[in-house]
């Protein structure tokens, strides 16, 4: 039992529609897993229902949190999964505009820290000690993946690429043990891209979590992925190695049809 | 037994009116999302231009049922001008804006309007001509039931079947559906939205004044605070019944009309407000689709 | 070429207004006495104003266009950064609220109290609909809440004013987590319903419940504050009344600007932006949503006591949906979020009608306007907003403290 992420048996419908069916998966720590599959196949309901957003028909998601304990995640509202150490980014971003790049960052450390109102109308050391800790250990996230330059401008104004990226650091600094990215690439130019394969590498180097990625670059894929699982009409239809999955057949035909 | 059939009735009269308000809100909410909080003030500018018309005429020594067809046409015409112009003016420039500026946007036309009349016209009430004749054939049944009461049942079927043929068999209706589903993919396949917008809040404006002139001649008396009780209950009805859903908007408005009626002749006449918006508050918070409405997914 | 064609435009436009407010701006009838007055100025008047508003608008949005931006938001970064001169302005309006009712009449002093009432109203409900991003159209209720618990608490147990402050603020702030816990799962549109709804109920039960809250008919000769005990003369007593309401101001400012620039504050604006991102980010949505709307609460409690001191008479009729739109065109205008924004535009809307007396029958329809134009041409406010930038490793020390309230008023 050393996997970080233990999904078995994981369904979900919507109305008629089976859009997971019996999935399972794991992720042990420090792994880059990613979900592949054509559109539609349900790997971003399949994040919704990890991260507590639906709640799934049946199934178990086990989590192991860095001191070792097993936790159950299903039923948990968005909240306490992100407190658990799951943090994750959206396919269409979804950052708060109107906040400055510091902020929103500073946001994610909201689950880490703890003053309340009368701390905030007070503001006793301890709470000025903890915002001091806030913003330093944001700057730091930011300088880390390279939005030095931007943190006081508001989030909607920065390009594409760096809004990803800002997503990322914000999911960063809710101190998770896991992360999911989905579609951390979508919109992105080759070079962007690039950027990303190593910066995502770096990130599973220096803080030390699992990732889980949905993606449709495949060469991201190919080259950063410790094991691969494909999805088909809510299906897990193949896991492996890179080498492996490529090589399969039943992801052949997925991908390309009879 | 003749009190539980008045009670039944006036229960039915006003369900029907609350009913032809609210599917100016539900079709509204259909299209574009938004809760026109100024709805209930067209309903009252639909009473008082049918009053000023009325009164017009009457000094002008015409007969009856002319001034009832005139002025009932004036109502129309002139809600449904209203409720154009209000579109453009204020929800237009809003429509990708965040959700809320458009309802603000609402609330301020809403507490305009009303202050437009009141400045414009009087702050007292106005009492309203009996535009309905008594007809004679009712006479038998008048312990429980009123010409007034049987022609706002008959004329609130009769609007509700037209409204009901055009949204299914007109090129409109087939349109205003498109636009309901997805607006996007509507204006791409060429649908001209802004005119789907624009029709659906004139057919919206031109029920709510059909209900202002017949609610006003009913109880006899209008001011311009008429629109503001008389949309928050039609609101109700509307989220009663599913907002967004025609045949919802009608039945939350019955329901809401006999729930009313029989709440305020066997409990108490003092909190005939209170049940609507108790009832209001119940279905938002526990069933927030309605009867009739299916719940949204929210998309992530 | 172009302004011709302005021109013919506006004047269509003109003519539509001029066929639409016919009726009710022109016929003016009594039908008891089946009287008619036709009144043709007003059609002049609809025609020519909306002729000329039309042919501006179009003007401005040419300007605007060509601009290819919108002008700069207005705001007061310049001040901000000229320490001098902002302390100096400080002490000037410091200066100004202390002498203000020795200077001036009773019954002015009197109308700076509503005023600065507004202003605290304002702030409160700002910590809900600019902050937290929750539409709530029943604030009113709060304020009915404190009124009702200071004048009931001292008609059966004879509280003081000082005592009851604090209980009214914190009843307040519990209807406030009462209204809050059914209405959390409800979208941006529906909770303003809901509270609508809630804050009518509110003022239904006070209207109906005689043997509880006295009806229509009120409840009057409510104590005004008294001063250690000494019971004031009138005069003397509006002034301290104007002192309370003075502190108070001061003491919400202080509260609201600390709270905005915390945990719980970035996390309310976060709310606002995005509920889903804001829940993935760990922040608990129901905690949050509560504390909001017990936040803004309390300041209504608050302002409900102080009302029920002044008038020494109140009554359900005080307490209405217009007064929650009052409010909420206040917080409108001055921009969701700014404190700087919303305390002028409180002063603007009580002083200006009182003042200039032709306009307080148009009050109301000012406010309305006000609501539909801001959203359309500024719905960032009269004060746009500067968002705080932090600066690494000096923050919390005794500096920032010092310059804190500059760069966090704004």
């Amino acid at each position: 039992m050393t996997a970080i992420l233990k999904v078995t048996g994981l369904s979900m419908n919507f109305g008629g529609l089976r859009a997971l069916d019996d999935v399972d998966l794991r992720v042990e720590p420090r792994e880059i897993v990613a979900l592949i599959g054509p559109n539609g196949a349900g790997k971003t309901t399949f994040f919704n229902c990890l991260t507590g957003i639906y709640p799934p028909v049946s199934g178990t998601i086990f989590m192991r949190a860095s001191s070792g304990k097993q936790s159950r995640l299903n039923g948990l509202p968005p909240n306490k999964i992100t407190a658990k150490g799951m943090a994750r980014t959206f396919q269409n971003i979804r950052l708060f505009p109107e906040m400055t790049v510091l902020e929103n960052v500073m946001i994610g450390c909201h689950c880490r820290t703890s003053a309340g109102i009368l701390g905030a109308v007070f503001r006793p050391r301890a709470v000025r000690a903890e915002e001091q800790r806030i913003v330093d250990s944001s700057y730091k996230i930011l300088t880390r993946l390279g939005l030095t330059d931007v943190v006081n401008d508001l989030a909607r104004n920065l390009p594409y690429g760096a809004q990803r990226r800002l997503e990322i650091a914000r999911a960063l600094a809710t101190e998770p043990a896991l992360l999911l990215l989905d579609e951390p690439a979508a919109g992105m130019n080759p070079r962007e891209t690039a950027e990303l394969n190593q910066l995502i590498g770096k990130i599973r180097d220096i803080y030390e979590v699992a990732i889980l990625l949905i993606e449709h670059d495949m060469k991201l894929v190919m080259s950063l992925s410790d094991r691969i699982y494909v999805m088909e009409y809510g299906r897990r239809i193949a896991v492996g190695t890179p080498v492996e999955v490529k090589k399969n057949p039943a992801v052949i035909k997925a991908y390309l049809g009879e | 037994m003749n009190y539980f059939l008045d009670l039944f009735f006036s229960g039915l009269t006003r369900g029907s009116i609350y009913a032809l308000i609210a599917l100016g809100y539900t079709m509204v909410y259909g299209i574009i999302g938004l809760i026109n909080f100024a709805h209930g003030e067209i309903y009252m500018i639909g009473a008082f231009t049918a009053l000023i018309i009325a009164s017009l005429l009457t000094v002008l020594g015409m007969n009856g049922m002319a001034i009832l067809v005139i002025s009932g046409l004036a109502a129309m015409v002139y809600a449904a001008a209203y409720g154009y112009t209000i579109e453009k003016i204020a929800y237009k420039p809003l429509r990708n804006s965040p959700r809320l500026a458009p309802l603000i946007s609402a609330i301020g036309m809403s507490i305009f309007l009303q202050n437009y009349v009141m400045l414009a016209q009087t702050s007292d009430f106005l009492p309203f001509p009996d535009l309905i004749p008594n007809f004679a054939f009712m006479e038998p049944y008048s312990d429980f039931i009123g010409s007034s009461d049987l022609v706002i049942l008959l004329t609130t079927a009769v609007a509700m079947l037209l409204l009901t043929i055009m949204i299914k068999y007109t090129r409109m209706g087939r349109a205003m559906r498109a636009t309901a589903q997805d607006m996007q993919m509507a204006m791409l396949v060429g649908i001209d939205v802004n005119r789907v917008i624009s029709f659906t809040f004139i057919i919206g404006s031109v029920l709510a004044a059909i209900g202002g002139l017949l609610i006003a001649s009913h109880v006899g008396q209008i001011n311009f605070y008429i629109g503001f009780i008389a949309g928050i209950k039609a609101f109700t009805a509307a989220v009663l019944g599913g907002i967004g859903s025609i045949p919802g908007a009608v039945l939350g408005g019955f329901i809401l009309g006999l729930t009313e009626s029989f709440a305020t002749g066997y409990v108490s006449s003092d909190y005939e407000d209170v049940f609507a918006f108790g009832l209001l508050v119940l279905i938002l918070i526990f069933r927030p689709s309605g009867i009739l409405g299916r719940s949204e997914n929210q998309k992530v | 070429m172009r302004i011709i064609n302005e021109i013919k435009k506006s004047f269509l436009v003109a003519l539509w207004f001029m066929f639409l407010t016919f009726p009710i701006m022109v016929i003016k009838v009594n039908p008891l006495e089946k009287l008619i007055v036709w009144r043709w100025h007003n059609l002049a008047m609809v025609g020519i104003a909306s002729f000329f508003i039309s042919f501006l608008l179009r003007c401005a949005g040419r300007w605007r266009k060509s601009a290819a931006r919108r002008p700069p938001a207005l705001t007061m970064k310049g001040l901000s950064n000229n320490p001098r001169a902002y302390y100096s302005a400080l002490a000037v309006i410091a200066l100004f609220s202390l002498v203000f009712p020795f200077i001036f009449s009773a019954y002015e002093t009197s109308i700076m109290t509503t005023a600065l009432m507004y202003v605290i109203l304002g702030l409160g409900l700002n910590i809900v609909v600019g902050l937290a991003g929750l539409l709530d159209l029943g604030y009113v209720a709060f304020y009915a809440v404190g009124a009702y618990s200071y004048a009931l608490l001292n008609y059966h147990f004879g509280l003081g004013f000082w005592v009851s402050l604090p209980i009214g603020a914190m009843l307040a702030a519990a209807f406030g987590i009462l209204l809050g816990f059914p209405v959390l799962r409800l979208r941006g549109d529906y909770l303003a319903i809901v509270t609508l709804g809630f804050g009518e109920i509110i003022r239904l039960i006070l209207e109906n419940w005689n043997d509880f809250s006295f009806g229509p008919s009120g409840i009057a000769n409510i104590p005004r504050p008294s001063l250690f005990g000494i019971n004031l003369s009138l005069a003397a007593s509006t002034i301290y009344v104007y002192f309370i309401a003075l502190l108070l101001v001061i003491f919400t400012i202080f509260v609201v600007n600390r709270l905005q620039d915390s945990r719980i504050g970035r996390a309310w604006i976060a709310l606002r932006e995005d509920e889903i991102a804001c829940q993935a980010m760990g922040i608990d949505k129901t905690r949050i949503k509560l504390a909001a709307f017990a936040m803004g609460a309390t300041w209504a409690g608050m302002v409900g006591v102080l009302f029920a001191a002044k008038t020494t008479f109140i009554n359900p009729a005080s307490f209405t949906f217009m007064e929650s739109a009052i409010i909420l065109s206040i917080v409108v205008l001055g921009g969701m979020g700014s404190i700087i924004g919303v305390v002028i535009a409180a002063l603007l809307f009580v002083l200006l009608p009182e003042y200039l007396r032709a306009f307080a029958d148009y009050r109301m329809l000012l406010f309305g306007a006000v609501m539909v134009l801001m959203m359309i041409v500024r719905p960032q406010g009269i004060i746009g907003k500067v968002r705080r930038t932090y600066v690494r490793g000096q923050v919390t020390g005794d500096k920032r403290q010092k310059n804190g309230i500059i760069t966090n008023l704004l």
